[in-house]
């Protein structure tokens, strides 16, 4: 990085980190630090909402599946919409009529304490853990830009994000996101533009998509029903909505983001935001990995776009076997951008049986390539502890740093930080919100004053920061940031899901036999997740299926029924109206 | 602790969408749907075409 790129990195962060700290300075009420001071515009919602999904993983690791799996990743977002739909009609509005500070609230009083407590540490678990994943990723990019040890770059950039974080709240969270957001996409687009103008003379767009598709990197699209494969439309659609409905639903870390709204009105159109960008985002941030894929077919790629990979290489040149690799890699690649310079020669010269060829051949080579590079990977994983980092989340990172122009550098490393620290701060307030309100308030002290409640909730933030940074020092051992992230929510989230769904939709239920289902369920998928091998986006359907099944079956043994202690919200048959649920009367009408 | 009564949070213009040309949540949440549908159908021709 050159003295322009630091200066680019370093004025738009402090920018964006002294705006949010002077807009949120001496906010001293519990209300206004964790929820905002409730007067959030819908488009500042949208983009805090998100801004929180759309961490630093989503820009460093989603351009790396790209390159690796094509744009099939995009299948995981076909639950979205539908789920935001479901959230904005149904849940936001029970949650802005009870006015809660936390989703777990609710389940207290739909329920009783102890399915609170569970809502709630089934979040803080998949939370916690999740949040050390979110702060590994800047970290990949401190290390490779600098040169830095990994373990330093994770404890610095997470200490920057908890001082942030503990600083501004909720508020501060929300008032930074749009600029945040704004610097994010300002770079991945400047990194699109740049891209497509590096791609070779002579190969058009045309060119480049039907290169990538017969490298199946363009299956974007897979209605197999088989399901052992990881992304499919089935598994997106039904599997994804319940991964959605429980992230955007049961999640404190987005619940908070649309409950600081100015009203039902701002929360709504900011969830439909979101509903109608989300695809098209993810779209266009998968095909940058396939762009930066057709790229490297013409351009030698390292043998590996690890940092610490290539790092080991480079100081173990005089180990043959390891020599000998990259010779071969490096050969075989000379050869597929010759064969795919015939393709494109045939292609265009009209000779349609010559370009079949030559691309049949240049796909043999690149497989080749793989091949070589796979076995590279396992000689290093054999010799050498720190080789076990993932290749994909290297991707872009590398391709940014080898090959853009000054000053967008510095622009794209500031988006990765913008992008961490948008959404660590809303986890990291999230957290410490969920432990204050739902925990400290309700088992420690019942009489906390404001004042004493906020100054917990940032020790609470503190605190889940540094856990966050001691799981995110084990981080390399995950198979790839952004599935890591989904995987690990996949987990946890049916069966919080499952909470809520027994909580809106089946009034006979109680909290004792609703509690005894959640922990059930959740056991049944840590078994399943052990010892099936089907795809994970199925794991929150699950998970919420056996909790609400369970629910049911264990209410009908217990004499007593639901105990519904909703007298002081003044909103005790709200829940049950059909005005509420149109979407699902016959939910309502049934049990 | 200081709340909002529930009246004062949900009654700040919620049933009105104040957009110009969709006027009821209902067609909102069908423009997203639709919208769903054509980025799919997208996205299954760009994936037959160039396969």
């Amino acid at each position: 990085m050159s003295a322009l790129d630091f200066v680019v990195l370093i004025g738009s962060m402090l920018a964006i980190a002294i705006y949010g700290i002077w807009r949120t300075r001496g906010r001293r009420e519990l209300n206004i630090y964790l929820k905002g001071d409730g007067k959030t515009a819908w488009f500042a919602i949208g983009l805090s909402v998100m801004a929180t999904q759309a961490s630093a993983i989503t820009f460093l690791s989603t351009p790396g599946q790209g390159y690796l799996g094509g744009l099939g990743f995009v299948q995981i977002y076909f639950g979205l919409p539908i789920a935001l739909v479901i959230i904005a009609a149904v849940f936001l509005p029970i949650f802005r009529r009870l006015n809660v500070y936390t989703a777990y609230e609710f389940l207290g009083s739909r329920f009783d304490s102890k399915t609170r407590l569970l809502g709630a540490s089934l979040f803080l678990i998949q939370r916690g853990l999740g949040a050390g994943l979110t702060i590994y990723a800047p970290s990949i990019v401190l290390a490779t830009v600098f040169g830095w040890s990994l373990d330093l770059t994770i404890i610095s950039s997470g200490l920057v994000a908890i001082i942030y974080t503990v600083m501004g709240g909720s508020g501060a969270v929300t008032v930074t996101q749009k600029y945040q957001m704004a610097v994010i996409f300002g770079g991945m687009v400047t990194a699109f533009c740049l891209l497509l103008a590096k791609l070779p003379a002579g190969l058009t767009f045309t060119d480049t998509l039907t290169l990538a598709g017969g490298f199946q990197k363009l299956d974007a699209v897979n209605f197999s029903a088989n399901v052992h494969e990881r992304y499919t439309f089935w598994s997106g659609l039904l599997g994804g909505t319940f991964l959605m409905l429980a992230y955007f639903g049961t999640d404190q870390s987005q619940v908070q983001r649309y409950l600081s709204g100015a009203s039902l009105r701002e929360g709504r159109l900011g969830l439909m935001f979101n509903a109608v960008c989300k695809i098209p985002m993810q779209f266009f941030i998968l095909l940058l990995g396939v762009l930066i894929f057709v790229f490297y077919q013409f351009e030698q790629p390292p043998l590996f776009f690890n940092a610490n990979l290539s790092q080991y290489l480079a100081e173990h040149r005089s180990d043959p076997q390891l020599h000998a690799y990259e010779i071969d890699f490096n050969q075989i690649h000379r050869q597929t951008n010759r064969q795919l310079e015939n393709w494109l020669k045939a292609r265009h010269g009209g000779d349609p049986s010559a370009a079949i060829a030559a691309f049949a051949e240049a796909l043999d080579s690149h497989r080749k390539g793989e091949e070589i590079r796979a076995q590279a990977a396992s000689t290093l994983s054999a010799v050498s502890s720190t080789s076990k980092a993932n290749d994909a989340d290297y991707v872009f990172i590398t391709f940014i740093l080898q090959q853009l122009p000054h000053g967008v550098i510095g622009l794209l490393v500031a988006a990765f930080f913008a992008a961490a620290l948008s959404s660590k701060a809303s986890e990291l307030n999230a957290l410490g919100s969920c432990t204050t309100v739902d925990f400290y308030r309700q088992i420690i002290r019942r009489d906390a004053t404001d004042t004493h409640c906020v100054i917990v909730s940032k020790w609470f933030t503190a605190f889940w920061g540094l856990v966050a940074i001691g799981f995110a020092l084990y981080a390399h051992l995950v198979e790839n940031l952004i599935q890591a992230v989904n995987i690990l929510g996949s987990i946890f989230y049916g069966v919080m899901l499952g909470l809520f769904v027994v909580a809106f939709f089946i009034r006979r239920v109680g909290g004792t036999a609703v509690f005894w289902s959640a922990l059930l369920s959740q056991a049944l998928i840590f078994f399943l997740y052990f010892n099936l091998t089907i795809s994970y986006l199925w794991y929150p359907l699950i998970g919420c299926a056996a909790c609400v099944l369970l629910s049911i079956l264990l209410q009908t043994f217990l004499k007593r029924g639901a105990q519904l202690t909703w007298a002081r919200y003044e909103t005790s048959d709200y829940l049950f109206r059909p005005a509420t649920l149109r979407i699902f009367p016959e939910a309502v009408f049934v049990f | 602790m200081k709340r909002a009564t529930a009246a004062e949070v949900v009654t700040r213009g919620d049933d009105d969408t104040g957009l110009p040309w969709v006027r009821s949540w209902n067609g909102v949440y069908l423009i997203v749907i639709i919208s769903f549908i054509l980025w799919v159908t997208l996205l299954v021709a760009l994936t037959d075409f160039f396969s």
